[in-house]
């Protein structure tokens, strides 16, 4: 509040010094409309402020002037000599109260009701206010010293700095490159110290407390609730926090379209409230805080909360999501929903908001500025909404990187940490095409970013760095680049239109030897890298839900296929290991096909491959119900599964990649080999899920690979996920309308009683029965 | 009096770019590629601490690629919205006066040649072309289209 005093002293004192020669003017001659209307805008003003503090005696006085001048401008009063003085008067009497303000004194005493009446038509002279105004002068003022500078000014001096300092670098570098005197380094280090001194002075400039966008919204609140007939108390925190000018002026829109959502669709009317449990009064909180280098601003309601299920009802029929997507949206991804365009929950237009220019726009201008919006609600409690954005615009952390020997710069703000491809952790793989990189059990999508901007990189993928970013808007992803240079400030500049148009770049900066580098835009590149950010949510989601699931680990055959690949198949799909003469291996019926004893087995993993001369070794793969043969050349090793499993996106033979032993593998798909070796017996349209206790080791390790070749895909009690199938220990509790199908399994021989239908749970044919009638009882 | 003209050759064409809109003619040496810019754009340099978006003139005006790959190469700065741009010209001639007005130039001109056209102007030189730097950065149609 004091430093909204002292602004409204400072522009008092302003105007006042401004209206001086103004006054004098205008007593001479009352007439000038020019005159009469600056004399009117400063009572004005004083008067609008002293509403919003607390200086009745200020208010009462500029109200009566304002009156009088305002019949004066309406023509219904002429300013005779009278008036003018009555008017000077109060203006004296007002620069008298603001000096006693500005000094943090008692306001003057006396009465000013002497100076009002004055001013009514026909009153006597004023009194005696020239006395009064002799004791303001002779008071010195201890107010800080401020001027004021245009900004325009101020932007000239920040871009000069911004120069002093790459004409520093250059410097820098032309005085290593010809080693000099120590004393000449010295001189250079001194003058170094100073431009970053003054660098950071000059960026404290451009700073403005936050309150200055956080002042208007009290009001704001007030008129829209008087509007709605709600009541809303705003809770403001974190006003001193400090923010480049510019980024206020960015993000006053973006914030004023929140507070008008929370209180247009976010509080409820207070008779809902009541009924709701909650109090009459809804309360909206709004805190800045800093962190780092970014600001935090919150923006939190008690309303009703954002109906994630209505948002996505809403995308279906907007055409924004597909309906199988729709199902496996977690609670944050059909919240985050509100940020698609022409997305609205508003069940009406009101006059303030639900217009279609929503929170997408919210959205993009944050984004534009580099900050990230982020959304949490509960319903029926509320909904809070977070800005993200950074301190200052124009000079970034940045880490400097190289691809093909030419220098790029990244935000660092986008950065969320730098590995090796090659690390321990990190595993780097291409599905269909798509880089996939693995970090200590996470899944990103990779990009390289030698591809991207099309250059020859000239190092193996392998031996680069990734970059993992998370660019505004939220989503990971890895960024491979030869390798990283340097952490730098840099100063950025915007780049020309025909360098913005790549979509690649944020801007362009000079380097230390002052050469030119492009700023990469993390989320451009994404975006021209094909990685689809929002749906990457979805799919790293689904995922990870064997990965959650598989700490208990898989066993598997690690073996050398024919063509070469190195392979994986799970132990217990495997029955035996056969070795068959060449000649039982025949082209029949439409596909290969070989004579095992009296079966004859359709035979896989043969294709496109060189079967050798006399004799082929395969495994005997079964369901429990089909059998097939899968031609190898080696078993290498018995392995267990205990990295990720990378997905392909398309099933076939190979439904992904892990890393065993550490070397990678393929894992072939039991389940779609049955399907397409088979027949259409065992394919399914759409593979149904089956619930299975992740905590349980039995489940995970024995049963599993029994469901999974069923063709269920398995997740775990965490996964809030609708469940075709769930299978539990007998005894234990399963929450009923999370499944429509439950298989209890018992570890006794017998069952119980007659009305057990449990199943023993080493009872393969009849666990297999039950899978299989699950299976079709899906298609009722 | 009348407008100063910078004579520049392009293409081994002798034609005049406004003076007034050249801010000083450089011999730029580093030039740090953008890839995937539009093909016009030669690259970024730097002049004095501030960078320059380099356009190849000849690659603007479908006329072929400048060669860049050999160390010093001359070019016109401009100032255009707000951007610094330097023009590769084949070489930077002299400062003339015009002599005319700019008229339209009714013979037929290579399509490139038509689009940066502001008309001819008469000088001491004979009659020369009257680039539009505004053009010649904007590049190709199809380089705006992408």
């Amino acid at each position: 509040m004091d430093d909204l005093i002292a602004d409204f002293v400072a522009e008092c004192r302003e105007m006042l010094e401004a209206l001086g020669g103004e006054i004098v003017a205008w007593e001479a001659e009352p007439d000038d409309r020019a005159r009469l209307d600056s004399i009117f805008r400063f009572v004005h003003t004083v008067k609008g402020n002293c509403g919003f503090f607390e200086f009745p005696r200020l208010e009462a006085l500029s109200h009566a002037a304002e009156d009088a001048l305002a019949d004066v401008r309406a023509g219904r009063r002429h300013a005779d000599g009278q008036l003018v003085s009555a008017v000077l008067a109060i203006i004296d009497r007002i620069g008298e109260m603001i000096a006693a303000i500005e000094a943090g004194e008692e306001m003057p005493g006396g009465d000013d009701s002497a100076l009002i009446d004055a001013l009514a038509p026909g009153a006597d002279g004023p009194a005696a206010p020239i006395v009064l105004a002799a004791e303001g002068q002779s008071r010195s003022s201890s107010a800080p010293r401020t001027i004021r500078l245009s900004v325009e000014l101020l932007d000239r001096v920040m871009s000069t700095v911004s120069d002093m300092v790459l004409a520093r670098n250059e410097l820098a570098r032309r005085l290593r490159e010809n080693p000099t005197d120590v004393a000449v380094d010295g001189a250079f280090e001194r003058l170094s110290g100073i431009i970053a001194d003054m660098r950071d002075a000059i960026t404290r400039t451009r700073m403005q407390r936050i309150e200055n966008l956080f002042v208007g919204l009290p009001r704001m609140v007030r008129d829209l609730t008087a509007e709605l007939g709600k009541q809303v108390l705003v809770d403001i925190e974190g006003g001193d926090v400090e923010l480049d000018r510019e980024m206020i002026e960015m993000i006053r829109d973006p914030l004023t379209h929140i507070i008008r959502n929370a209180v247009d669709h976010g509080i409820e009317k207070p008779a809902e409230r009541l009924k709701a449990g909650k109090r009459e009064i809804g309360i909206l909180s709004v805190s800045a805080r800093q962190s780092g280098n970014q600001i935090l601003i919150d923006i939190h309601d008690d309303g009703r909360g954002i109906d994630g299920k209505k948002l996505v009802a809403k995308a279906l029929d907007a055409g924004f999501l597909e309906k199988d997507d729709a199902a496996k949206l977690s609670h944050r991804e059909q919240l985050a929903l509100i940020f698609e365009a022409g997305l609205s929950t508003a069940r009406e237009v009101t006059s303030i908001s639900g217009r279609g220019v929503g929170m997408d726009v919210v959205r993009s201008n944050i984004e534009r500025i580099g900050g990230i919006v982020e959304v949490d609600s509960r319903l029926g409690e509320g909904t809070r909404m977070t800005l993200r954005v950074p301190l200052t615009l124009t000079i970034i952390p940045a880490l400097t990187l190289s691809i093909a020997g030419q220098n790029f710069a990244i935000p660092r703000s986008a950065i969320e940490e730098i590995v090796r491809a090659n690390g321990e952790s990190v595993t780097l793989e291409h599905v269909g095409g798509a880089g996939v990189a693995t970090i200590r059990g996470r899944r990103v999508p990779e990009v390289s970013l030698a591809e991207i901007l099309g250059l020859d990189s000239g190092i193996d993928e392998k031996d680069g760095t990734l970059i993992v970013l998370r660019p505004a808007g939220g989503d990971l992803y890895a960024l491979t680049v030869d390798r990283i240079h340097d952490h730098e400030e840099l100063v950025v500049k915007p780049a020309a239109p025909a360098v913005m148009a790549t979509g690649l770049y944020a801007g362009t900066t000079l380097a230390d030897d002052g050469s030119p580098i492009l700023l990469l835009d993390p989320a451009g590149i994404a975006q021209v890298g094909g990685v689809k950010l929002e749906m990457q949510e979805r799919s790293a989601r689904i995922a990870e839900n064997p990965a959650a699931s598989i700490a208990a680990s898989t066993e598997v055959l690690l073996f050398r296929a024919l063509d070469g690949s190195r392979r994986a198949l799970r132990l217990a799909v495997v029955d035996r290991i056969e070795e068959i003469p060449i000649r039982a291996v025949k082209q029949a019926a439409g596909q290969l096909r070989v004579q095992v004893g009296d079966a004859i087995l359709p035979l896989a993993g043969a294709s496109g491959a060189e079967l050798g001369d006399d004799k082929v070794r395969l495994f005997r793969l079964s369901d429990g119900v089909h059998e097939i043969g899968y031609a190898f050349a080696e078993v290498i090793d018995f392995a267990t599964i205990d990295n990720d499993v990378i997905h392909s996106e398309r099933p076939g033979e190979v439904n992904g990649v892990s890393l065993i032993n550490g070397e990678p593998a393929e894992l072939v798909d039991a389940h779609w080999l049955f399907a397409n070796h088979v027949g259409a017996a065992a394919r399914n349209a759409a593979q149904m899920v089956c619930r299975l206790p992740s905590d349980d080791p039995w489940m995970q390790n024995m049963l599993r690979p029994i469901v999974e070749a069923a063709g269920y895909r398995v997740i775990g009690d965490a996964d809030d996920e609708n469940a075709d199938l769930v299978i539990a220990a007998q005894g234990t509790a399963v929450s009923s309308e999370a499944s429509r199908q439950t298989i209890w399994l018992r570890t006794e021989l017998e069952a119980a009683g007659k009305k057990d239908e449990s199943i023993y749970r080493y009872d393969r044919a009849g666990l297999l029965m039950a899978l299989k009638s699950a299976h079709a009882g899906r298609g009722k | 009096m009348n407008e100063l003209l910078l004579v520049v050759t392009i293409a081994g064409e002798r034609v005049a770019i406004p003076a007034a809109a050249v801010e000083s003619v450089v011999e730029l040496d580093t030039l740090i590629a953008v890839p995937r810019a539009a093909p016009h754009v030669a690259g970024l340099s730097a002049l004095r601490s501030r960078v320059l978006t380099v356009i190849d003139c000849k690659r603007s005006l479908e006329l072929g690629t400048s060669d860049c790959s050999d160390g010093i190469r001359e070019a016109a700065v401009v100032e255009f919205d707000g951007h610094h741009y330097a023009l590769i010209v084949d070489l930077v001639e002299d400062v003339i006066e015009a002599l005319s007005e700019p008229s339209p130039v009714r013979a037929a001109m290579e399509p490139g040649w038509e689009r940066v056209s502001k008309g001819m102007v008469d000088s001491e030189s004979g009659p020369l072309l009257l680039v539009d730097v505004a053009a010649l950065i904007a590049g190709t149609a199809e380089a705006k289209a992408a």
